[in-house]
């Protein structure tokens, strides 16, 4: 129900990151930081060093990544042995108990989405930094996913807090969160930063400057 | 000051009056939102981006929600949701206790991170909008509203309830092989939980909010 209108393409108009409130900035006001009349948010015509920002929580993210997924996340102590599981084996072990659905949920939640969410923030990034011009719909759809999809990472850390707590039966069987939970933590928080901290409007932006 | 250019106007109950203006979120196309139908939704033409979307008796919808969320939520909390039994020694777990084994193992990192997506973040998303759609229902203005209406906005991004369970479900999967499991009242809470909060996030009509509580209307 919306119409194209006769509006002049977008230079002094800026909306509310918080409220969605359409504000005129004045030409060439960018530096100064206004408030939102409605919200008193900081109002920017485009999230601030977006693209810096981003790229930096992204690498971080990468480097995590690796001893996230290489360090054991826990480890179960039975009976005088122990025995620790690296995300991967976590969902190996369900895979061999016979729960095929559950094992491919947790490998994509834990494993592929944090992965697939670095290299489509990368491609983003890499494609605005370019300024393609290539499939803005598409890319803008892609970006909708990887902000939505992520938090179902956390499964893996819920997983360890919830064993951790259960089974603490002493020399019967413990079980203790391993150095991958932090690292993976650490992934889990910085991908869904970087979706926060990266602006989908730069898509369009493409004669724009590239960042402010 | 900069910024009071564009018009603000509403009817006096229900929707807004067509013709104001939107920037679309994802490409930044401006466009003037029309006559939107009760439950119809506003595309923007550019990116197929929603820039609108009217929800039939959003205030009710949303605070009866809400209130069943805080009561569900108090739920979960006070109740372990699993026990395990193993050769006569049982212990269960809540929320909170997780949290803390945690912490008391030295994971302050995780922990907190749980702490802060499963208490924090969930509490005061239903908290800030119980704040803040109340006193409209009752036809009375709080200040801190329009503040708290934006802590909302930026906290619903790390409210994870619906991943937890997930997360209680390959715990539960796990743990069948070396001990027996009881899955304790807070579950069923948190089963409960999870589309009410869904419900209430998805009928919140927040420009008709911003309308109401908001400093410029």
């Amino acid at each position: 129900m919306t119409s194209h209108s006769e509006i002049p393409p977008g230079e002094a108009l800026a909306s509310c990151h918080d409220c969605g409130f359409v504000v005129a900035l004045p030409a060439g006001a960018q530096r100064a930081v206004p408030r939102c009349p409605r919200c008193r948010a900081a109002v920017h015509r485009r999230k601030p060093d977006s693209i810096h920002r981003t790229w930096a929580l992204v690498i971080t993210a990468a480097m995590l990544y690796v001893p996230a997924n290489v360090f054991p996340v826990m480890k179960v102590i039975s009976l005088g042995k122990a025995q620790e599981d690296t995300i991967l084996s976590g969902a190996v072990y369900l895979l061999v108990h016979g729960m095929w659905p559950l094992a491919l949920i947790v490998v994509f939640a834990s494993i592929v989405v944090p992965l697939l969410k670095l290299i489509a923030l990368a491609f983003l990034l890499i494609s605005i930094q370019r300024r393609w011009s290539w499939r803005p719909v598409e890319r803008t759809r892609l970006y909708r996913i990887v902000e939505g999809v992520g938090r179902w990472s956390m499964t893996d850390i819920y997983v360890v807090t919830i064993l951790v707590a259960l089974v603490r039966l002493g020399n019967l069987a413990t079980i203790e969160a391993g150095m991958g939970a932090v690292y993976f933590a650490g992934v889990v928080i910085l991908t869904m930063l970087a979706a926060q901290s990266f602006d989908p409007r730069l898509i369009w932006d493409r004669t724009g400057e590239p960042d402010g | 000051m900069p910024g009071s250019g564009t018009r603000q106007e509403h009817g006096a109950e229900g929707a807004i009056a067509p013709g104001w203006l939107a920037l679309c979120h994802a490409c930044d196309l401006p466009s003037r939102i029309g006559e939107v139908p009760a439950g119809g939704r506003a595309r923007c033409p550019r990116c197929g981006s929603v820039l609108y979307r009217r929800i039939p008796d959003s205030l009710d919808r949303t605070l009866a929600l809400a209130l069943a969320g805080l009561i569900l939520f108090a739920a979960a909390n006070a109740f372990p949701f699993l026990e395990l039994e193993m050769q006569g020694r049982v212990t269960h777990t809540t929320l909170s206790s997780g949290v803390r084994s945690l912490f008391e193992q030295g994971s302050p990192i995780v922990a907190s991170l749980v702490l802060l997506t499963t208490i924090v973040a969930p509490l005061l998303q239903i908290g800030a909008l119980i704040f803040v759609l109340a006193p409209l229902k009752l036809g009375a203005r709080l200040p801190g509203q329009a503040q708290l209406f934006r802590v909302l906005r930026r906290v619903q991004p790390w409210s994870m309830m619906e991943v937890f369970i997930l997360g209680i479900l390959v715990s539960l999967v796990k743990l069948i092989g070396m001990a027996q499991v009881v899955p304790g009242i807070a579950l069923w809470s948190f089963v409960l939980l999870i589309p009410v909060l869904a419900a209430a996030s998805s009928s919140l009509d927040a420009e008709w909010i911003w309308r109401r509580v908001g400093l410029v209307r």
